[in-house]
């Protein structure tokens, strides 16, 4: 899960790392009193979970109160790269001497994390690293080792932060670090990191990345999640435990066991489509092994009550779920939904018990339910039903 | 022969009193496996009837070891007691280790793999989030079902478990040396570049399936060591053209971000390397059968 940067910067605040005083509201009004209690100009910055809001007119300075208002008024409500403006952060303006660049990331191909490190921040990093990739220096971390005072001097020095504010930017790194290591991250990044007149350093943006996999040791990460800018249909199979993904532009709804084959059959749908008028797949939902009839109601009502689908794609391979199993739970799951399963429903099962799962399908006979025996050819037939819907 | 896993493997399993171990211990039992016990610290000492055989239960990996000289362990213990599960493995330097469990925080995937690195590498890790290898015919060390294909020639390496199944299936006349799934996980243990080496260096492989999704670049990098390595044909698939960036497609692995980890891009840098890319499964099962005829 990303967070919004006021939500990344009171856990670096929770670890030590140093932030300016802010406070994120959601009416003009409200950051009026913000900029007021602050008693400085302010920076009125908006909160979303995409990069380029500056350019976009999403982070402005206001130098009193009655102007902090004026511009969070404007900001809120902005579309920045289709994310709504829902927050704005008012924060104190500061004046900056220099930007840096840091953060900690995974490194997938050397199967361990990486800090990354510039004396040149501020930019877009994507565009140093190919620009002057010599500026931005990337240092290996051991994850049993980690980042003690010693490995983040290293990580200065490479990044060639001026001698004065080195000490003081290591210890920031080091923060960082516990918070990467005690919050499960798999990122971490301050763009900004800046040095103050007073040469002091401050983490004057933050990104951070959680792993839903440590959820579990994190109950307090709960909290962070903002249901306002979850799509419903997703909040809703969230709710119901399934993997669900929402893509837009799309007719055919996607139901299927795993991963990869939900990814292949996403495809396979796009590809078939071509031939239907551009017909593409409407979202990505993985039922998983163990696919009981209830999961395929709850994921075909999830499916069904989304207005852009007109037609299913159910494509099943048995591979420790049985294809009968499957069945029973596609014709249980019809049962339970009554008359809200109102679209066509294309079914291709294939693998483990597949001849009673047809036989099954076959002898419910439901008005709604094709089969169809390969996964090219259902891909087909679906995107020709929601063509034709 | 195969790759990693064979008739002569002794398997043991971390997890086997769990309701997920002993349902498939008593699947791999069926295919042959040579399942000689498993480990459960809070239950050492006791026996457990799988199967119809007998397991004796060992408090931990060094002990199943030194009893029954088992070489190969296959993991189902839950993702908050996973790391601990895994090192243990490593400790005990066993050969092979097939980690199962899906929902591992990466922190201790990371840990765990740092940890073996320290080691000297004395255990080779599958997974985790994976559905295991299987050697059709020897041994099945996973949650793979063993009766979609027999024995055969072809090498199969996949991130995803369901997708080696299809690929199975849909190959199944002529069988495979090994399928060997490694996981959709940000960070794995095997490698497709491992198991493209071993599958080259297996007489009894003659053709590789390689299959791929989004996210990472380690589809890039197989297909660089096919270029300089490989001899063998290889025929690839990749998973995901049509995921947008940003999002996390069931995997943890599979997300496109930026420019990086696109199916296309690695689609690309396979047919470069001279792999054959089918567009979709069945296309890439044809290519395969094409290849294998004319063997």
């Amino acid at each position: 899960m990303d967070l919004y940067e006021y939500q990344a910067k009171d856990l670096f605040a929770a670890h030590g790392v140093p932030v300016l005083p802010g406070k994120t509201v959601d009416t003009a009004e409200a950051a009026e009193s913000a900029a007021a209690e602050l008693g400085t100009a302010v920076v009125v910055k908006a909160q979303v979970k995409t990069g380029g809001r500056g350019k976009a007119g999403g982070v402005k300075l206001a130098e009193s109160p009655a102007e902090a208002k004026e511009k969070a008024g404007a900001i809120l409500g902005m579309d920045i790269k289709g994310h709504t403006v829902h927050q704005v952060l008012v924060t104190t303006a500061s004046d900056i001497s220099e930007e840096y660049y840091f953060s900690f990331l995974l490194d997938r191909s050397n199967r361990t994390f990486l800090a990354m490190c510039s004396a040149e921040g501020g930019m877009e990093i994507e565009q140093l690293a190919v620009e002057r990739p010599e500026a931005l220096a990337r240092i290996p971390i051991d994850a049993i080792a980690g980042v003690d005072k010693a490995k983040a001097d290293e990580i200065v020095a490479a990044g060639k932060i001026p001698a004065e504010v080195a000490d003081q930017a290591s210890d920031v790194i080091v923060k960082l670090w516990e918070t990467f290591v005690a919050e499960d991250a798999t990122l971490v990044e301050v763009n900004p990191l800046v040095r103050d007149p007073e040469n002091t350093v401050i983490a004057l943006d933050g990104k951070v990345t959680l792993d839903g996999n440590a959820d579990f040791r994190h109950p307090q990460h709960a909290e962070l999640v903002d249901e306002r800018t979850e799509n419903a249909l997703e909040a809703k199979a969230k709710a119901k435990n399934l993997n669900y993904v929402k893509l837009e532009g799309g007719s055919v709804g996607i139901i299927g066991n795993g991963a990869g084959l939900v990814m292949s059959t996403l495809d396979v749908v796009a590809y078939a489509g071509e031939k239907h008028g551009g017909q593409k797949p409407a979202n990505f939902l993985d039922i998983g092994g163990g696919a009981s009839a209830q999961v395929m109601a709850n994921g075909l009502d999830v499916i069904l009550n989304d207005p852009d689908v007109k037609s299913v794609f159910v494509n099943v391979f048995g591979g420790i779920t049985a294809c009968d199993a499957v069945a029973n739970g596609i014709v249980e799951a019809l049962k339970i939904l009554g008359d809200e399963a109102s679209k066509p429903l294309v079914v291709r099962l294939d693998g483990n018990n597949v001849v009673e799962g047809r036989q099954i399908l076959e002898d419910a006979n439901h008005p709604l339910v094709t089969q169809v025996a390969t996964m090219d050819d259902a891909a087909d037939k679906a995107a020709e039903l929601a063509a034709g819907a | 022969m195969s790759i990693f896993l064979n008739e002569n493997s002794k398997v043991i399993v971390q997890g086997l009193t769990g309701s997920e171990g002993t349902k498939h211990a008593t699947k791999m039992l069926a295919a042959g496996t040579n399942i000689v016990g498993g480990v459960n610290a809070r239950k050492a000492g006791t026996t457990v009837s799988i199967g119809g055989k007998e397991l004796t239960v060992f408090g931990t990996v060094e002990e199943a070891m030194k009893e029954t000289g088992a070489d190969v362990s296959v993991i189902f213990v839950p993702p908050k007691f996973a790391k601990d599960a895994v090192i243990e493995a490593i400790d005990a330097a066993i050969p092979l280790a097939v980690v199962i469990t899906e929902g591992i925080p990466v922190h201790d995937s990371a840990y765990f793999w740092a940890h073996a690195v320290a080691k000297g590498n004395k255990t080779r890790i599958i997974g985790p989030n994976c559905p295991g290898i299987i050697s059709p015919g020897k041994s099945n060390a996973g949650i793979i079902p063993a009766d979609i294909a027999g024995p055969g020639k072809i090498g199969l390496v996949s991130k995803s478990g369901t997708l080696t199944y299809q690929m199975m299936f849909e190959l199944k006349e002529f069988g495979f040396s090994t399928a060997i799934g490694i996981g959709g996980d940000p960070i794995i243990g095997t490698t497709h570049i491992d198991a493209l080496e071993a599958f080259e260096a297996d007489p009894e492989t003659a053709a590789i399936v390689m299959i791929g999704e989004i996210g990472g670049d380690a589809e890039e990098r197989a297909a660089a060591y096919i270029k300089e390595n490989v001899t063998k044909p290889v025929v690839g698939y990749v998973a995901g053209f049509t995921a947008p960036e940003g999002k996390t497609m069931g995997h943890a692995g599979a997300i496109v971000s930026g420019s990086a980890g696109t199916a296309a891009a690695k689609k690309e840098a396979l047919e470069a390397a001279g792999v054959k890319v089918g567009k979709t499964p069945s296309e890439t099962a044809a290519l395969m059968k094409e290849i294998v005829a004319s063997l």
